[in-house]
């Protein structure tokens, strides 16, 4: 837990949101607008709520972030280059060889990811297995796993999530970002969501929904969950714009997994409110050809 | 050192596993053990009894357990997901490439009801496809030991081993072939019986065919080597060239398709290294069916008796390629 200001957490959500745009236009590939839509979240996460070391990703005690919806690497990516986990310049190395940030998180090449994700649903088992160890040893880091709510189509979902609640584990955090677009179009069209509150209720979790762009709701609800040990898993559903902060990409499922050109990126950097700054990102790192091991 | 058949003492190996790991797990408190509503059938049920601490039943959540098992490993335990082979391998096996050995996790998944043995289920439960399937996810480590005492010392092995692997146990009461001091090695295979004149490779409950089959081959004068290739990942490369020198003569037996398993493996090898004839005894290409273990052997050749036979018709092959009648000598 960080004493960091709500203006400081937005400040810091909108460089994630330029830094991952940014990642995913010098790769011309990745996925931008699920990244877009978590990245009040992941902010709120990385800059307030969560206990870590950068220099010791591996502490023991460490809080720990599990992204199952692992295709959003480029927000994960960001948070770890702007705390510290990689040099900020390992951005430039997204989805090239020998990176650390592999197009889907790798626990194998990169410092700060928990668990190799990508295939979805499958990143939520790993994150029990980590709650559930920490309550047997008697530790108090909690578990936060952040799920699309596409990925909620899988079947391991609902198996994990009904395990977390099998073993109290009120150390777990389950929060569904739910922005309501998947590759083939809308949720709703493909395969509805329906009430992810009253589903994770029905599963025995303290369950509840927030702006997911709503800083300051966020905080709140943080505040409120933080100390609760009643034995429930909490459950947060997040309700978010897919592309958020980039017009053209808001609530636009083509910008799935699309990148941006150059004038495109210079517009989501313009309103993102920054001048693109070329030379920011210009120090190519072509000499960071094997990613810190771990 | 001899080993025989002792058809007195039999046992099944899923039994091996169960009792070494409630040893393993008194001993290292990290042990852990996943069990996916099986645990009676897989010889779990005891350490849920006494060691509840490290252990944990998720229900009829294959893909969830497999998941779970990675998340444990991260935080330094040693898990072992109980399952019926089957499910063990294919049912969870996105799971086991993801989350288990992409992130090179200490996990292992220990799987009773290898191939044909869940006889009686019928088709559906029988896994004649999995360590065929396990062997090509990188990293991964393929092991089936071949009698209860085998299992406990390889159980054990398994908990020192770092990084994933898959164990491979079965149903039915199998005769013993080693003591309970047998020492084993994660990797490299144990020769059975010296012989000359052709080499016969087995694993898991198929090891007693083929020391039966080098017994009967023997009344006719030929001497046969037996290897049991306990772990088929990482293959024993060079006990597989050593076995190429008998006469350029290789049978392999497993009850598992042919395709992909240890025959597979050990022809790779061969194809590798100059070649030698091989034959593959083991599940041909279809489905099982609800009948007795013993019956589904015999339904697939896997016998005593085939290994015999194809021991004969590969001792009238030259080695060339032309047919020419081989003396077999006689010790």
């Amino acid at each position: 837990m960080q004493n960091t200001s709500i203006q400081q957490l937005k400040e810091h959500a909108k460089e994630l949101r330029k830094t991952a745009v940014t990642m995913v236009y010098e790769a011309q590939s990745g996925h931008p607008g699920g990244s877009l839509s978590a990245a009040d979240l992941v902010s709120y996460l990385y800059f307030r709520e969560m206990d870590y070391r950068p220099q010791e990703p591996a502490w023991p005690d460490r809080d720990r972030f599990v992204l199952s919806k692992g295709h959003v690497a480029p927000i994960l990516y960001s948070a770890l280059a702007q705390t510290g986990f990689v040099p900020m310049e390992t951005i430039h190395t997204l989805r090239k060889m020998g990176s650390p940030f592999q197009g889907h998180p790798d626990s194998k090449k990169c410092p700060g990811v928990e668990i190799s994700t990508g295939s979805l649903g499958q990143g939520i088992s790993p994150a029990v297995g980590m709650a559930l160890a920490g309550k047997r040893d008697g530790k108090d880091y909690r578990v936060f796993c952040l799920l699309g709510d596409g990925e909620c189509q899988e079947g391991q979902v609902w198996e994990a999530l009904q395990c977390a609640h099998t073993y109290q584990l009120d150390n777990f955090f389950a929060i569904i970002d739910q922005n309501n677009l998947q590759i083939d179009g809308h949720t709703d069209e493909v395969s509805p969501n329906l009430d992810f509150v009253k589903k994770l209720e029905a599963f025995g979790y303290d369950a509840h929904e927030v702006d997911g762009h709503d800083m300051q709701a966020i905080a709140d609800l943080f505040d409120k969950l933080r100390d609760r040990k009643d034995g429930r898993p909490k459950g947060i559903v997040l309700h978010t714009i897919k592309g958020k902060g980039v017009s053209y990409m808001e609530d636009v499922a083509s910008w799935h997994g699309t990148a941006p050109n150059e004038e495109q990126w210079n517009q989501a950097l313009r309103e993102l409110d920054t001048p693109p700054d070329r030379e920011q990102y210009e120090e190519a790192i072509e000499d960071i050809e094997e990613g810190p091991d771990r | 050192m001899t080993y025989t058949v002792d058809n007195d003492n039999k046992k099944p190996t899923r039994n091996g596993f169960g009792d070494e790991i409630v040893a393993l797990g008194k001993e290292n408190p990290d042990i852990y053990v996943i069990d996916v509503d099986i645990a009676k059938s897989c010889k779990t049920d005891s350490f849920a009894k006494q060691l509840p601490q490290q252990h944990v039943n998720v229900g009829i959540a294959e893909q969830n357990a497999a998941g779970l098992a990675a998340g444990l490993a991260t935080t330094g335990k040693i898990p072992f997901v109980a399952t019926y082979a089957v499910f063990g391998s294919l049912r969870m096996g996105e799971q086991i490439r993801q989350s288990i050995c992409y992130p090179k996790l200490n996990v292992k998944i220990a799987c009773s009801h290898g191939g044909l043995t869940p006889g009686n289920d019928g088709g559906s439960h029988q896994a004649i496809e999995d360590m065929g399937v396990l062997r090509t996810f990188p990293g991964m480590t393929v092991v089936m030991p071949a009698d209860y005492n085998a299992t406990r010392a390889l159980t054990r092995k398994a908990a020192e081993w770092q990084g994933p692997m898959f164990l491979r146990f079965t149903r039915d009461a199998m005769p013993t072939i080693y003591g309970p001091d047998e020492e084993f090695e994660i990797g490299k295979a144990k020769v059975l019986r010296e012989g000359e004149d052709l080499a016969i490779i087995a694993n898991g409950d198929t090891v007693r065919l083929a020391l039966e089959a080098a017994e009967l081959l023997a009344t006719e004068g030929v001497q046969a080597r037996v290897v049991d290739m306990h772990t088929i990942k990482p293959l024993d490369v060079d006990e597989v060239r050593r076995s190429m020198q008998c006469h350029g003569r290789v049978i392999t037996v497993e009850d598992h398709t042919i395709m992909g398993g240890l025959g597979s493996a050990v022809s790779e090898v061969v194809a590798e290294h100059g070649g030698a004839m091989v034959r593959r005894i083991g599940v041909q290409d279809q489905f099982g069916q609800s009948a007795t273990y013993e019956e589904l052997l015999e339904l697939n050749g896997i016998t005593a008796t085939n290994i015999v036979a194809t021991a004969r018709e590969l001792l009238a092959l030259d080695p060339a390629g032309g047919h020419v009648e081989v003396q077999p000598q006689g010790r």
